[in-house]
């Protein structure tokens, strides 16, 4: 190691909150934009350097291993390219008068909190820590959705505080309760809570209390994951906040909470008598598929769509964890992968659209591909890309869910397959009458950034063709880390 | 049982009384009501914690008491009351289930919190057991709180004294790390969600806080 004095984790932790503190203190838009590009890119070059330089040992809050650091580096990523998509977004969202620059100052701090929260959940070793970081990401996106502050975006606001709070107090339980169960194994005070300390003892845990700690986590984080029926709260949050949020919620926020039940559920296959993890997360992961997959077909609004979309690729996800073993687990890693990229790139596509035409109604746009062929083909490849279409890579992550199944349980993958083709179906539809036809609505020339957008989804289709050996052999032992 | 000392009594008696007071809240019919019962709520979970800080010899949980007692028995309830007050909805709560099956269901949920506790922890230390099963049974009671009020003041003061649980069941753990920064973050998020009611108000967005006059807003119902 030739530079002793640089720490990726620090760095991924204090250059957010850094310039957080600067952002909220800067005013103008153009700096205060750069600044925030800047900082996001400094954030994902060091995480990106955990992947060369030696790892931290685990300390008593701080852990780096092989599966934190894909989520680490994937936030990141998409936090870069997304502030990148949010400078052009707000520059019209300053113009037309929607944000005032106090505002933008308050939001361009809660982006980096946000990013701090996020990250700091990834990479505590205790599960406290963890639950104080995924409440400071919830708080900070709550007061990002609110930030129109019209009758829709606040009521969105409330409706996700109320949900994600008793979300929150339900994974607090549970938390206390895991420590109660360890208590007697591993002693009183800071043991109680280490995440690698828990993993090494949890064979000797009371399995009794651990079932009602897991049953507690999974109803809190889940709540944030957006399965059904705890989901409420994620269609308004997405729709009535700046688009910006909307793909950081959807490629981000969702995995946050992901990843603190896959923590979870990693502890309880280490311990043998407790509850198997997997048929619960099987069965929610298989009732927000196809609910939302029905949902699809009832949206009238364009950001609306793509909410329920998410609420059905978290729901294929959960499930491919929930079945376990090596092949579902790779599978739902790749898909969690391909979706942040591609629900995010969907999203600055529907941004700039919105922002032209002036409304999320879908019956209002009508025939982008005519008027906005940038636009337009990039969410026409969006789309194909979520709907699971080859050659792309939400597709290849798909395949190997369903194939997995198949091999298992074939019954449910039947109701898998059902899902997925309904989804399809809502999709697509929806997709021909936004992308093509006779245009209406505003024909103004876009002043977008294309280059996120086209970036994450020339990654997607990179993935779907050909994965690099080392990722491959990366997501391998991942997947068997998940047991 | 071997251990019925006097720190066990009292921490019970403390404890129990948080679970009658929950009972309380239910069915208070007028918004002062509610927030005089919660302000009593907080007071008794005030000394509950402060007796845990005593008998665990664990100064830091002084630090959560103080928080209970100033932040979420006089200072919250003395917010609320103003906001009450000028918005003008002191008289009544629109309960959108009667106080018969509410107050069923909150014996229900009393019965299954020390069903489901007791049982599964019979290997934990009877103080740490009882406690827990006390503490989720006030969890359940705050939830139920939530979902039988329509009104946004009376659900935040539900989401508190849920909350207050939580507390009673981290100082409970005996030993358990990280106590007083959990509870200092819930004092924010609750501070955040008054001032996001207070918001409301002043930007009179809303002509009421009924939140299902809210419902009209959504973008889906037309």
């Amino acid at each position: 190691m030739n530079m002793p004095s640089f720490d990726p984790v620090a760095a991924v932790l204090l250059i957010p909150i850094g310039s957080a503190a600067l952002l909220a203190a800067l005013p103008g838009y153009r700096l205060t934009a750069r600044l925030n590009v800047v900082a996001s890119l400094a954030t994902f070059l060091s995480a990106l350097s955990l992947l060369v330089i030696e790892r931290p040992q685990p300390g008593p809050y701080v852990l780096v291993d092989d599966l934190n650091i894909v989520f680490i580096v994937l936030n990141t990523f998409v936090g870069f390219t997304t502030s990148i998509f949010s400078a052009s977004y707000i520059a019209h969202e300053l113009d037309s008068g929607r944000l005032t620059p106090v505002y933008l100052r308050f939001y361009h701090a809660m982006y980096q909190t946000m990013m701090f929260g996020m990250n700091l959940a990834f990479v505590s070793n205790n599960i406290g820590l963890m639950w104080v970081a995924v409440e400071i990401a919830t708080l900070t996106t709550v007061l990002m959705v609110g930030i129109y502050r019209t009758h829709a975006a606040l009521e969105a606001a409330w409706k996700y505080f109320i949900l994600g709070s008793v979300g929150i107090a339900f994974a607090l339980f549970g938390t206390i309760l895991v420590y109660m169960a360890a208590r007697p194994v591993v002693g009183e005070g800071q043991d109680g809570m280490v995440w690698t300390i828990l993993i090494q003892h949890a064979a000797k845990f009371d399995p009794a209390l651990l079932n009602v700690a897991f049953i507690f986590l999974f109803l809190g984080y889940g709540t944030k994951v957006g399965l059904a029926p705890l989901h409420a709260w994620l269609p308004d949050a997405h729709a009535e906040g700046p688009t910006p949020i909307s793909a950081v919620l959807s490629g981000l926020l969702l995995n946050v909470a992901l990843y603190a039940l896959l923590r979870f559920k990693i502890l309880l296959a280490a311990a043998p008598d407790a509850i198997a993890p997997g048929p619960l997360m099987v069965t929610m992961g298989l009732v927000s598929l196809v609910f939302a997959a029905f949902m699809l077909y009832r949206r009238r609004d364009i950001k609306r769509l793509f909410a329920y979309s998410s609420i059905e690729h978290m729901g294929i996800i959960v499930f491919a964890f929930g079945m376990g073993g090596p092949l579902a687990n790779f599978a739902g890693l790749l898909h969690m992968v391909m979706h942040s990229l591609t629900k995010s790139a969907i999203f600055y596509a529907v941004g700039h659209i919105s922002q032209i035409k002036g409304t999320q109604r879908i019956h209002r746009i009508r025939g982008l591909t005519v008027t906005h062929p940038a636009l337009g083909w990039g969410l026409v490849v969006g789309v194909v890309a979520i709907a699971g279409l080859p050659p792309l890579g939400i597709f290849m992550s798909e395949f190997l869910v369903v194939s997995s199944t198949f091999a298992r349980q074939p019954l449910l993958a039947i109701v898998l397959v059902f899902g997925l083709l309904l989804a399809f179906g809502a999709l697509t539809l929806r997709l021909t009458t936004v992308a093509f036809g006779k245009p209406r609505g505003s024909t103004a020339s876009a002043e977008a950034s294309y280059v996120p957008m086209f970036a994450h989804l020339a990654l997607v289709l990179c993935a779907g063709i050909y994965l690099p050996a080392p990722l491959v052999a990366w997501f391998q032992h991942v997947a068997r880390l998940l047991g | 049982m071997q251990m019925h000392s006097l720190s066990f009594d009292v921490s019970h008696t403390l404890a129990g009384g948080l679970v009658l007071i929950s009972f309380l809240m239910l069915y208070q019919d007028r918004l002062y009501s509610l927030l005089n019962v919660f302000a009593l709520h907080a007071l008794v979970l005030a000394l509950s914690v402060a007796w845990q800080a005593f008998i665990q010899d664990a100064p830091h949980l002084y630090v959560t008491a103080v928080i209970a007692l100033v932040f979420k028995a006089i200072v919250i309830p003395v917010a609320l009351h103003r906001i009450v007050k000028q918005l003008g909805i002191h008289r009544d709560i629109e309960a959108a289930v009667g106080i018969g099956p509410t107050m069923l269901a909150g014996m229900g949920l009393v019965a299954l919190s020390m069903v489901l506790m007791l049982r599964v922890t019979a290997e934990a230390d009877p103080l740490a057991r009882e406690d827990l099963a006390f503490a989720l049974s006030v969890v359940l009671l705050g939830l139920l709180v939530m979902v039988t009020r329509r009104n946004a003041v009376s659900q935040v003061v539900g989401f508190m004294s849920l909350e207050n649980g939580l507390v009673l069941a981290a100082t409970g753990a005996k030993g358990m790390p990280l106590v007083v920064e959990i509870s200092v973050a819930f004092s924010i998020l609750i501070a955040f969600i008054v001032i996001g009611i207070f918001l409301f108000r002043i930007r009179e967005r809303f002509d009421s806080v009924d939140v299902s006059a809210l419902d009209d807003y959504r973008g889906e119902h037309r």
